[in-house]
Order: C-alpha cells, then structure tokens, then sequence
C-alpha cells in the first residue's frame, strides 16, 4: 500500500455500510439496507468538501462512518493517516478529540436538561483537556467565539433561538480544537434569514482554526455555496465528484442535472426561461435497489447497457469524476 | 380578472398565558381568478394562521378579533365557524393543503374513505360513483396504480404519494381557493418539482386560484404571479412576483434575498449578508415597526412613528416603510 498522502485529512476507500433486516425470534437475516455501496473519496486539509443528495441516500451514514459512530462492513477509513476502519475504541478516542459534529436538529441534539455550559464543556472534561478555571475559561472563549454571551452559559437549551442553539452546537463541535468537522444539515432546521448567519459563521471559522469540513446536506445552492468541491449521492452511491464550479457549469450525471433544475431559483426571469427536468417516479428502496446503476430507471437517458453493470467512478479530465456510462 | 377573495384588516389575535399575542394584525390581501399567489415569511410570521383565519379554523385561545374576509359577495366572518354556510364553504370551496401529509391523513382509515366522504358530503355522490370519481383523482394527481392503491393506507404511501393523495382531495370539489400551506417542505428536492409542477398545471386545468404559503422564495419565484411578503404579522411588501425580486423595497424582502446563496455563484466569491438579530417575540410588540431593531436602513423617523401603513411605490406595488430605499443599496 502506498504512503497516506500528506494533504489528505480523510480518505474513504471502498466503504460499505450494511445495515442487516432480521426476522423472527433468532433475528434471522433476511436482507441488507446498503446504506452506502462501495464509495471512494477523499477530503482535503483546510478544504470543504459537500456531500449532497435526498433523503435515504446515505450521505448522513457516511458521515458516522468518518466518525466511526458506525462499524462499517467493510473499505477503510483513513483519518490524518490512519487507518481507523477497525480500530478498537480505547485506541480511537484520542483520535476523536480531533473530529467534531454538528447536528442537523438544534433541538434534539441538545441535552434539554443540561446547561448550555456543561454542554460546551463536556468534551474537554471528556478529553482531560481542561479543569476548573481553565475550563470555564475555555468555555467561555468558545461562546465568544460563536458569537454567544458567555453570561448565558447557566442557561438551558429552551432558553435559546434555534439559531443561537445550533451555535452551542458549533461550539461543543470546536471544543476539542479539532481539525475535522462533520456537518450534518447544520442549517436545515433554521429560519431563512438566521441559516445565513450560521453559513458565515462556519465560514469563518475555518478559516480562523484552518478546520476541514464534510458539510453534509439536500439543498445543492448552500452546498455549492460553502464548498470548494462537491459529491453527489444516490442511493448509496457516490455518482459525480467536482469542484463547485465544475459541477454548476458542467453537471454530467443526469441525476445532477435533474437535481439542479429542481432547486427554484429565486428569480423569475430565470425562472421563466430555464428548462426543468422533472424525474419520473420515486427513489428506489436501498434494500432492493434497481440493478446496474441505480439511477437507470428514473433516467431519460437511460440504455439496456445501464441496467447491467453498474458503471464505474470514472475521471474524464481535471478531477472531475462521473459514474455514468452514457457521459 | 375578478377577485374570489378579498381579505380586509383581518386581526387574528391568541390569548396566551404569557400575553396576547397578535399572529396576525392587520393584514389585508386579495386573490384573483386563476392566480397563483404566494405567501411568504419565517416560521411564525403569521402566514399559516392567516389563512386558517380564512378558513375559520382558529382555535381558543386564537379568536378573529376584527377583518372581512369577502367571498362570493357574502363576509365570511358573519358565518358561525361550524355553521352551515361555513361548512358548505370549507373543503368544498375553499379548500386546503396542509404540509405534513402524515399527519393530515388519518392513519386508521384507507384512502378510499377519507377521498369518498369528502364527495358523498359536498357532493351527494354515492359511495360507488365516489369511488369511481376518487379513482379518477389518483390518476389524475400521478399515483400509479390507483385502482388497486385506493384502499391502502396512508402509511403504505411514501411522503411523495401521500402528498399527491392531499392534492387529490384538494381539487375533488373543483374548489375556487386551493389554500397550500407548505406545500413541500416535508418532501426532498426533486419530489417537490414533481409536486409543484403538478399543483401547477392542475389549477390551470380546472381553473382555480392558488395561494402558497412557503418560506422558500425559490418556489415562489417559479410559480406565483403575486407575492405577499410577512413579517411579524403584517404584510411588509406585496407586488408583481418580478418586480419583488428584480425590485425589492422592503428592508426585510431585501435582507431575505440577500441573505439565500444562490446557484452558480463561485465559491467563496461573495459572503452571505445575513439578517442580523432574530425575529421580535411576538408578545407585548413595540407600536415602532417590527423589522426596526434589525434594519440597516432606519432613520430617526423610524423610531418615533407607529408601524406605517402600507404604501403605493409604483405599479401594484406596496411596502410598509417610511425609508425610500432605491439608491441606497
């Protein structure tokens, strides 16, 4: 195997995550929910890379995976250069002072009976990072650092907006100065003109603390906004890898294509002269997916070939990566 | 073009433990023949209860405390909420489209049934052309199959079909008013082009007036030919969906287009501007305009008048703001 590459804070490589369907009393096995099937990628230090696609395709599975929250089937995870894909959990936790989360609902993440404080400080207590005065110093840098009043941290979380909840969030996710962050739908939850405070304030965040982030989410303009490359998902599958840029000015997959015209832009000059693409039928069940590529039945460009094989994650020039055979 | 609906100073006031709360105050709107109009605003700016008002399904401790609300010549507040001519309005008139398809639905009764009372009450169909005429109204909303699906389950739907299924029980009566309250914001992306798309060209086939209530100003751009935009109650702007988004004049409509990246910008080319501070609380409101504390475009006279009344700035186009904001952006 060759050397981890240097610049690389994560690479995922062939990873699998199974989730089993047991019946009956011995939980007899019956069928897979493959979550995610056999995905590669990789992210960058100091970069962000988005992870895009709907509900159900996996893209929250292969965050907890980097996280290690899951046992995955199978691949390898390779974090800061090491192999954490097996790791035992008295090994991984150090390690884990060096990921961060942050979670989709500011609501149910949240201890609703633990002060914003102790909420924050939980995971330098937990890392032997901090005690005592140290602590509440540190604790009270990091609401500052989000842009809370430190006076507020005996607060609990019903005391806060959504938006300023999701910014404990942010701060318990920093606590340990990690250098990976996993945002899970981070905005999702919150009002249109709070979601923008809370993209500034990640934003500026890494560039303050040089953090690294898989910004995980549905809504392809916040994705492509926030980062410098983009992975689209479906159904388990990872089926286009670009830069923004790229990806906006030449989608390739007809799911991306599909995807973009979608999202409404909030302009109705634009609006009124773009052609949509309106996908026929629903996403698939993750049990018994469609054969070859996943996305052969709802794709009007569609041959007998896609149903057989599933096409490969292939480069077609400058890192652009597509599976698609028909590209 | 005739207007259906024609709300006037409707106040819809809720009587809480903590103070009263006024959700909606003031709020005037009206609704043309075939329109498709589009109600916009944060979570808790009054737009759903605005068009439950009309639909008199408030519920104590809410109570209609002042307004008109004329339809068919007749004020609806004058009607009993569960009297006759209400009940002979609602869901057959006018009628609506709630955002979480599971829990609009009952779980306990199969399709079928809850698509036929609808027709059998409204209608004085019998069960076996109700039947027939529900099965027509899956096929006609997209659900494949609908002979054999319409004695499912809500459950045995996806949030796709189940949606599909409150569009179907929308349109049965041939409503004049299809009230969408959050259409599609409990559905993913490519699922919500699919149901707009269908919302769309039903309205236009059966001829009926649109209102969606939404918080998303993309969906709004792509579909409705008017905008009413809320804050705190009130109506802030309203005006031609074009002339809003080429042409914003409120401090606040212009804040919420800012602050929504958009697509094909490049990345890290332009930071976000968001709205700073967070929306007012809704009890024990300031007689100063709402939106002031988080303004970058107030004046002196902001602080010292009343909330102002909405004023003409051009062609159908109203704001509620003492500022004059072109020129200054």
């Amino acid at each position: 195997m060759k050397e981890p590459d240097n610049d690389l804070m994560v690479e995922v490589k062939n990873l699998k995550m199974y989730f089993p369907i047991t019946r009956g009393l011995l939980k007899r096995k019956v069928a897979d929910v493959k979550a995610v099937d056999d995905i590669s990628f990789y992210i960058k230090k100091h970069e962000t890379l988005g992870l895009v696609g709907e509900s159900g395709c996996g893209k929250t599975t292969t965050g907890r995976c980097i996280l290690r929250l899951y046992q995955p089937t199978s691949g390898n995870i390779i974090f800061a250069g090491k192999d954490i894909s097996n790791m035992r959990e008295g090994k991984l936790k150090p390690l884990r002072s060096n990921m961060g989360a942050i979670f989709q609902d500011p609501f149910g993440s949240l201890n609703p009976r633990q002060i914003a404080g102790s909420i924050v400080g939980d995971p330098l207590k937990v890392h032997d990072m901090a005690t005592g005065s140290e602590l509440d110093d540190r604790v009270a840098e990091l609401f500052q650092m989000v842009g809370l009043d430190p006076t507020m941290k005996d607060r609990v979380p019903h005391e806060f907006s959504g938006g300023q909840r999701q910014r404990i969030g942010v701060a318990r996710a920093l606590a340990c100065r990690p250098s990976l962050v996993i945002c899970d739908e981070p905005i999702s939850a919150l009002d249109v003109s709070i979601q923008a405070q809370i993209i500034n304030l990640l934003e500026e965040l890494q560039e303050k603390m040089g953090l690294t982030y898989l910004f995980i989410a549905h809504d392809l303009a916040v994705v492509q906004h926030i980062s410098e490359r983009v992975a689209v998902m479906y159904l388990g599958r990872i089926v286009e890898i670009t830069t923004s840029e790229e990806l906006y000015e030449n989608p390739l997959h007809p799911y991306t294509k599909a995807l973009f015209s979608a999202i409404p832009i909030p302009n109705p000059k634009i609006e009124k002269t773009r052609t949509h693409i309106v996908l026929k039928g629903e996403v698939p069940s993750p049990v018994n997916p469609p054969t070859g590529c996943h996305f052969h039945p709802r794709c009007h460009m569609a041959v007998e070939e896609c149903s057989r094989e599933r096409p490969p994650l292939r480069d077609i020039g400058g890192g652009h990566l597509v599976a698609c055979i028909r590209v | 073009m005739s207007v259906v609906l024609d709300v006037e100073n409707l106040k819809t006031y809720f009587h809480t433990e903590y103070g009263l709360v006024k959700a909606v105050d003031g709020v005037s709107f009206h609704i043309n023949q075939g329109e498709i109009i589009g109600l916009v605003g944060e979570s808790g700016c009054g737009k759903s209860v605005s068009i439950l008002s009309v639909m008199q399904l408030i519920q104590s401790p809410g109570e209609i405390v002042d307004g008109k609300i004329m339809f068919e010549g007749q004020d609806l507040l004058q009607y009993e909420a569960n009297g006759p001519q209400m009940r002979a309005t609602r869901g057959r008139k006018m009628t609506m489209i709630f955002q979480e398809p599971m829990t609009s639905l009952n779980p306990v009764i199969t399709i079928c049934r809850q698509m036929t009372e609808i027709l059998e009450l409204h209608l004085d169909m019998d069960r076996h052309t109700a039947r027939e005429r529900a099965i027509e109204l899956l096929r006609m909303v997209g659900v494949p199959d609908a002979a054999s699906r319409i004695d499912d389950y809500p459950h045995q739907f996806s949030g796709g079909m189940r949606q599909r299924v409150m569009i179907a029980m929308a349109i049965s009566c041939n409503p004049m008013i299809i009230f969408a309250d959050e259409p599609t914001t409990a559905v993913d992306v490519t699922t919500q082009a699919q149901l707009l798309e269908l919302m769309k060209d039903l309205v236009t086939r059966i001829n009926t007036s649109l209102v969606i209530v939404t918080h998303n100003l993309g969906v709004v751009a792509r579909y409705a030919q008017r905008i009413y935009v809320m804050y705190a109650g009130r109506i802030v702007e309203s005006g031609p969906a074009e002339d809003i988004f080429d042409n914003p004049q409120h401090p606040y409509t212009i804040g919420l287009l800012d602050s929504v990246p958009r697509l094909g910008e490049k990345h890290g080319s332009k930071k976000l501007i968001p709205i700073y501070g967070l929306p007012p609380n809704l009890i024990n409101m300031p007689p100063t305009c709402a939106f002031l504390p988080r303004c970058t475009y107030k004046t002196e006279k902001c602080e010292k008048e009343p909330w102002p009344a909405l004023r003409s700035t051009g062609d159908n186009h109203y704001i509620s703001c003492y500022v004059d904001v072109r020129g200054k952006q």
